[in-house]
C-alpha cells in the first residue's frame, strides 16, 4: 500500500517539477544571462566539465543587466502599463456585459436554465482562434458592422474599431465571456429568494433592493470572473495581434516578438519574469476570493 | 421569483446575440461564391472542395489530431493520478508545492509556459516536434483534468471505498472496481476538456513545435494574419460544426441518463 | 372530568357559546363594537388551475396571537404571502385597518414578516439586519441606533449585534429575525413557520418566549404552522385550513374539545372515530349512534341538529376513554375488546383495543406513579366507557 501511494504521488510530482518548476528555474537564470551570437543564444552555459570553479565562473556571470535594460527601454514600461489598462478596461467590459447575462439566466425558469448555461458554455469549446477571427469580418473598415451601421444612416463614415485597442477590447469581452457569466450566475442561481422578499418586506423598492442585497451577495461571483477575465487578458497575446493594430502593446505580444523576431532570449525571459511578478498579486487575490467565498459557504 | 421579465428577456437575447452572431456570419460566409468575404455573392461550397484538397491543412489537421489524442490521454491518467493524491493522499512531503504546481499552470499566460517549456526542450537537446508538443500539452491539460476530477472526488462518500477494502479488495481494486466506475464522468469530461485544450492551443504549440510540426492552430493563425478569407471560414464552420454535434448530443445523451435514473428510481419506489 | 363536559351545547352554534369555558380576558371576536385589523372580504387565489385560496373571509383584531394551521398546501402561506404583499388576490379584498391594501406593494405596507428561512442578510451584522428596515424609512440615525440596541435587548442579545449571522447558533438567528421584522414596529407582524428550523426542546422555550414579546410589544402576530401543538400554545385564536377553505375558526380549548368537523378533531390532537348512523334523540340533545349490528349504540353530543338516519362519526379523544378490568356499573357507553398493543410514552401509556366488531379504541391513562406495575398487559380483556358528554358527534 505504501509502494502505491508513493508511486501515485511521484509519477505527476515528478512530472510537473520536471516540465513546470524547472523550466521557469531555467526561464530565470536565462533572465540573468547575456544575450550572444551563438546557439543557443544566449551567455554563460554551464559546463559540467569544469566542476566547482566552473559553476562559481557560472554563477559569477548572471547579473541582472536584462531587469535594468527594461526600465531603461520605456517600451517595456509602456507595454505593461498598457496591458494592465486594456486587461482592467476589458474586464470591467465583460462585467458590464456578463452580469445582466447571469441575471436574466438566474431568473429565467428552471427549465430554461440548463439549455442556457449550455448556449454560454458551448462557444468555450469552439476554438479560441476562430472566435476571435470571427470577428476580423466583422470589425474592418468594409466588415459588417460597418456596413450595417451605413446601411441603417447611424454613422455616414465608417468606424475605425479594426487593428485598434477598441477591438481588443471586443475580442477580449468576446472570449472570455463565459468566465464572467457563469461565477456570477453561480452565485446568483444559490441567491435565496426570499432574502429578496425580507428586503422588500422592510421597505426597500425593487431597484434598492437589488443594489442592497443582490449585488453585495453576488459579488464573490463578480470579483471570481473579473480575475478569471483579467488574468488571462493580462498576458493575452492572440487577440491583440489579430485585433489589435501596431500602436497596441501588449506585454505577450512584446514577449513573442522579442523571442521569435529579434531572438533576444534573455530579454524575453525577463519580460516574462516581470509578467510573472505583477501576476501573482491578482492571483493570490483571486485565492483570497475563493476560499472567502467557500468559507461563506460554510 | 420572477423579477423584471422584460430586462432579463432583453439582456439574454442582446447577451446570446452577441454570441452567436460572429459565428453565425462565420457560417453563412464560408459558402459564399465570392473570394471578397464581407460580399455575398451566391451560394457555393467551392471552399469545401478546396479545402480538402490543401494538402498543409490536411498535415496540420492530422498532426493537431494525433498530438491532441496522446497528450488528452496522458493528461487524464496524469491528471486523475494528481486530483486522487490531492484529495485522498493525506499529508506527505511537498503537499503545498504540489497543490501549487497544479494550480499554477491555471492562471499562467500561455506565452510564459510556452517559453519556459521551449528554454527546457533546448537545454536538454530535444529534438521539437510532435513529442514535445504532447509533453507540454500535456503537463498544462493534466492540470485541468485534475481539477475536474477532483472536485468530483471531493463530492463523493468516501465510505463507499471504505466498503470495498472492508470486503477485501486491495487499494488498487478498490480504485478500479468502485471509485474510477463513480468517478467515470468526471474523467471523462476531464479527457474532452483536455483534448479540447489541445486542439485549440495556438501560443504553447507555437513555441514548442518543431518546423515538420505544424498545428491546426498555427496553420490557421499564419494564414489569417494575412486577413480574412474564405478558406478559413469553411475550416472553421467544420470545426464549429464538429463541436456543436459533440457538445449538444453530450448533453442530450446526460439528460435522458438523468431522466432514464429518475424513471428507475420511480419504478423503484413503485415496486 | 373536564369541566367542558358538565356542559352540553344544545343545538346552538359554538361560536356564540363560551359561557361555559369562562368569560375569556382576551376575546375581541365576540365584541360587536370592536373593529377588526384585518377583514378578508371573499378573497379567492389562483394559481393557473389551481385555487390555493377559495372565497376566504375572515377578521383578524388588533392584539390577536392569530395561527393559521393546516398541512402543507393547505393554502395558509399563499394566505400569509397575500398580507405581506407578495401575491395579490385573484378575487377579493384584503383591508387594513379598513382600507384596502392589495394595490398596496409589500414594502409600503405596515406590515412586516418573519421567513421561514429567517432570511438573514449574509453579508450585514446582526444590528445592521436589524437596522436595514429602519434605514429605509429615512428615521435618523440616532433613532435607529437606539431602536436597534432595544430591540437586541428585547430578544437578549445585546452581545451579537457585531456578528454575522452565519457566527451565531440557530436559536439567535431566530431571535435575530423576530428582531429585525419588529424594528419598524408593524401593526402585523407575520411569522412563518418561525420555530420550524429549531430543536423539540429549544421549541418549546421559544414558544413562550414568542408570547411574552407579544404581549410586551402588543403587536398583532399572525403565525403559519402545521405543528398543532405549536398553535395550540401560543394562539389566540387557531384557524384550521383544509384545501384553501377555513374549516374551523376557535380559540384552541374549543378547537380542541369542540371540533366541528371530523377533519379538525382528526387533525387536533389524536381522536377515536366511529362511523354510524343517528336516531332517538334525547331530551337533552344528546343523540344515540348505532355504529355495530347488536352492540348497544353510543350516546354522544351533537355539534349540530343531526336528523335521524343520518350518517355521522362519533369522536372521542383517548384520554377521555376509560379502561377498566372489571365491568363498569351504571355508565353509559360500555363497550368491551382485547388490548393489542400498548405505547408507553413516559407520563402516559395508550392501549389500543381491539372490539370484536373490529374497531380499534385508544384508551389513555395517565402514569401518576413512578414505575407502577401494569395494570394492563397485550391480550388482556378490559371494559373501556366514557360519559355521555365526553364525545362529540360529527357529521362534516
Amino acid at each position: 500500500m505504501r509502494a502505491g501511494k508513493s508511486f501515485l504521488i511521484l509519477v505527476p510530482y515528478l512530472w510537473l517539477l520536471a516540465l513546470f518548476l524547472v523550466p521557469f528555474g531555467i526561464v530565470f537564470k536565462i533572465s540573468l544571462s547575456d544575450t550572444a551570437l551563438a546557439i543557443p543564444p544566449y551567455m554563460p552555459t554551464l559546463d559540467f566539465s569544469a566542476g566547482w570553479a566552473g559553476l562559481r565562473d557560472f554563477l559569477s556571470e548572471l547579473d541582472f543587466e536584462n531587469y535594468v535594460f527594461l526600465t531603461q527601454d520605456d517600451l517595456y514600461f509602456k507595454a505593461y502599463m498598457s496591458s494592465l489598462g486594456i486587461a482592467i478596461v476589458s474586464t470591467l467590459l465583460t462585467l458590464l456585459v456578463g452580469y445582466p447575462i447571469a441575471y436574466g439566466m438566474a431568473n429565467a425558469s428552471e427549465r430554461y436554465r440548463p439549455m442556457l448555461m449550455m448556449l454560454v458554455i458551448l462557444p468555450f469549446w469552439t476554438s479560441f482562434l476562430i472566435r476571435v477571427y470571427a470577428w476580423m469580418g466583422i470589425l474592418s473598415n468594409e466588415g459588417f458592422l460597418n456596413q450595417f451601421l451605413l446601411w441603417t444612416g447611424i454613422i455616414s463614415d465608417p468606424l475605425v474599431i479594426m487593428n485598434t485597442n477598441k477591438a481588443v477590447y471586443i475580442g477580449i469581452v468576446y472570449t472570455y465571456l463565459p468566465f464572467m457569466v457563469l461565477p456570477i450566475y453561480a452565485t446568483l442561481e444559490k441567491l435565496d429568494g426570499s432574502l429578496l422578499e425580507a428586503a422588500e418586506d422592510l421597505g426597500c423598492g425593487r431597484i434598492e433592493a437589488f443594489w442592497r442585497v443582490t449585488v453585495p451577495l453576488s459579488r464573490p461571483g463578480a470579483l471570481a470572473g473579473s480575475f478569471l477575465v483579467f488574468i488571462p487578458a493580462l498576458g493575452e497575446f492572440v487577440i491583440p495581434s489579430l485585433l489589435g493594430g501596431s500602436s497596441t502593446l501588449m506585454i505577450g505580444k512584446v514577449l513573442w516578438e522579442e523571442f521569435f523576431s529579434n531572438r533576444d532570449w534573455p530579454v524575453a525571459s525577463a519580460v516574462a519574469v516581470v509578467l510573472l511578478l505583477i501576476l501573482i498579486i491578482p492571483i493570490i487575490l483571486f485565492q483570497r476570493n475563493q476560499q472567502a467565498a467557500q468559507e461563506a459557504d460554510k | 421569483m420572477k423579477r423584471f421579465t422584460w430586462f432579463n428577456a432583453v439582456s439574454l437575447t442582446l447577451g446570446f446575440a452577441f454570441l452567436y452572431i460572429p459565428m453565425l456570419i462565420l457560417i453563412i460566409f464560408s459558402f459564399n461564391e465570392s473570394k471578397l468575404v464581407t460580399v455575398w455573392a451566391g451560394f457555393s461550397t467551392k471552399w469545401y472542395a478546396e479545402l480538402l484538397q490543401n494538402e498543409a491543412f490536411l498535415d496540420a489537421a492530422w498532426v493537431t489530431i494525433k498530438v491532441a489524442v496522446l497528450s488528452s490521454t496522458a493528461a487524464t491518467v496524469l491528471g486523475t493520478m494528481a486530483a486522487y493524491v490531492i484529495v485522498r493522499g493525506g499529508r506527505f512531503y511537498g503537499r503545498t508545492l504540489f497543490s501549487g504546481m497544479i494550480y499554477a499552470p491555471l492562471v499562467m499566460p500561455e506565452v510564459i509556459t510556452g517559453l519556459s517549456l521551449l528554454l527546457l526542450f533546448i537545454a536538454i537537446g530535444l529534438d521539437r516536434g510532435v513529442f514535445t508538443i504532447v509533453l507540454a500539452h500535456t503537463t498544462f491539460s493534466m492540470c485541468y483534468v485534475s481539477v475536474v476530477v477532483s472536485s468530483r472526488l471531493v463530492s463523493f462518500d468516501r465510505s463507499v471505498e471504505e466498503a470495498a477494502l472492508d470486503l477485501g479488495c486491495t487499494p488498487f481494486e478498490a480504485f478500479r472496481l468502485v471509485t474510477l466506475p463513480i468517478i467515470f464522468p468526471a474523467v471523462l469530461s476531464g479527457w474532452l476538456l483536455a483534448f479540447t485544450l489541445s486542439l485549440d492551443d495556438l501560443v504553447i504549440a507555437s513555441f514548442t513545435a518543431g518546423p515538420s510540426s505544424t498545428t491546426l492552430p498555427i496553420k490557421i493563425f499564419s494564414s489569417v494574419r494575412l486577413g480574412v478569407s474564405p478558406e478559413i471560414n469553411a475550416l472553421s464552420t467544420i470545426m464549429i460544426a464538429i463541436v456543436a454535434v459533440g457538445v449538444i448530443s453530450a448533453s442530450l445523451v446526460s439528460k435522458r441518463t438523468i431522466a432514464r435514473q429518475a424513471r428507475e428510481k420511480r419504478e423503484a419506489v413503485r415496486a | 372530568m373536564s369541566e367542558f363536559e358538565a356542559h352540553a351545547p344544545v343545538e346552538a352554534p359554538p361560536s356564540e357559546d363560551t359561557a361555559p369555558i369562562g368569560p375569556p380576558a382576551f376575546a375581541p371576536w365576540n365584541d360587536p363594537d370592536e373593529k377588526p385589523l384585518i377583514q378578508f372580504r371573499n378573497v379567492t387565489k389562483r394559481f393557473g388551475d389551481f385555487t390555493a385560496i377559495d372565497d376566504l373571509t375572515i377578521d383578524i383584531y388588533a392584539k390577536e396571537f392569530f395561527a393559521l394551521l393546516g398541512p402543507s398546501g393547505c393554502g395558509k402561506t399563499t394566505l400569509m404571502r397575500m398580507l405581506a404583499g407578495f401575491e395579490t388576490p385573484t378575487e377579493g379584498d384584503i383591508l387594513l385597518d379598513g382600507k384596502n391594501i392589495v394595490p398596496v406593494p409589500p414594502n409600503k405596507r405596515p406590515v412586516n414578516m418573519m421567513f421561514q428561512s429567517y432570511a438573514l442578510f449574509p453579508h450585514l451584522t446582526v444590528a445592521q439586519n436589524i437596522a436595514f428596515g429602519l434605514e429605509r424609512s429615512k428615521a435618523p440615525k440616532e433613532q435607529v441606533a437606539a431602536r436597534v440596541d432595544e430591540m437586541l435587548k428585547l430578544v437578549q442579545l445585546q452581545k451579537f449585534g457585531g456578528r454575522k449571522p452565519h457566527q451565531i447558533s440557530g436559536g439567535q438567528r431566530q431571535r435575530v429575525a423576530l428582531a429585525r421584522s419588529l424594528a419598524k414596529a408593524p401593526k402585523l407582524l407575520l411569522l412563518d413557520e418561525p420555530l420550524g428550523a429549531l430543536d423539540k426542546k429549544l421549541r418549546g422555550e421559544t414558544q413562550f418566549e414568542l408570547m411574552e414579546i407579544q404581549e410586551k410589544t402588543g403587536t398583532t402576530f399572525v403565525i403559519v404552522t402545521h405543528d398543532q401543538e405549536e398553535a395550540m400554545t401560543v394562539a389566540s385564536r387557531i384557524a384550521v385550513m383544509d384545501h384553501g377553505r377555513m374549516v374551523q375558526v376557535d380559540t384552541p380549548d374549543r378547537i380542541y374539545e369542540l371540533p366541528n368537523s371530523v377533519y379538525v378533531a382528526d387533525f387536533i390532537g389524536d381522536v377515536n372515530l366511529i362511523k354510524g348512523k343517528a336516531a332517538s334523540h334525547h331530551k337533552d340533545g344528546k343523540v344515540e349512534i348505532h355504529w355495530a349490528e347488536g352492540a348497544p349504540p353510543i350516546v354522544g353530543t351533537p355539534m349540530a341538529p343531526v336528523a335521524d338516519g343520518t350518517q355521522c362519526s362519533f369522536g372521542i379523544r383517548p384520554e377521555k376513554v376509560h379502561i377498566t378490568k372489571k365491568l363498569p356499573e351504571g355508565k353509559a357507553n360500555i363497550v368491551r375488546g382485547k388490548i393489542v398493543d400498548i405505547a408507553y410514552l413516559g407520563n402516559i401509556s395508550t392501549y389500543h383495543v381491539k372490539l370484536p366488531t373490529g374497531e380499534i379504541i385508544k384508551a389513555q391513562t395517565s402514569n401518576n406513579r413512578r414505575i407502577e406495575r401494569r395494570r394492563f398487559t397485550w391480550d388482556d380483556e378490559v371494559w373501556l366507557w366514557w360519559s355521555e358528554t365526553a364525545g362529540v358527534v360529527l357529521t362534516g
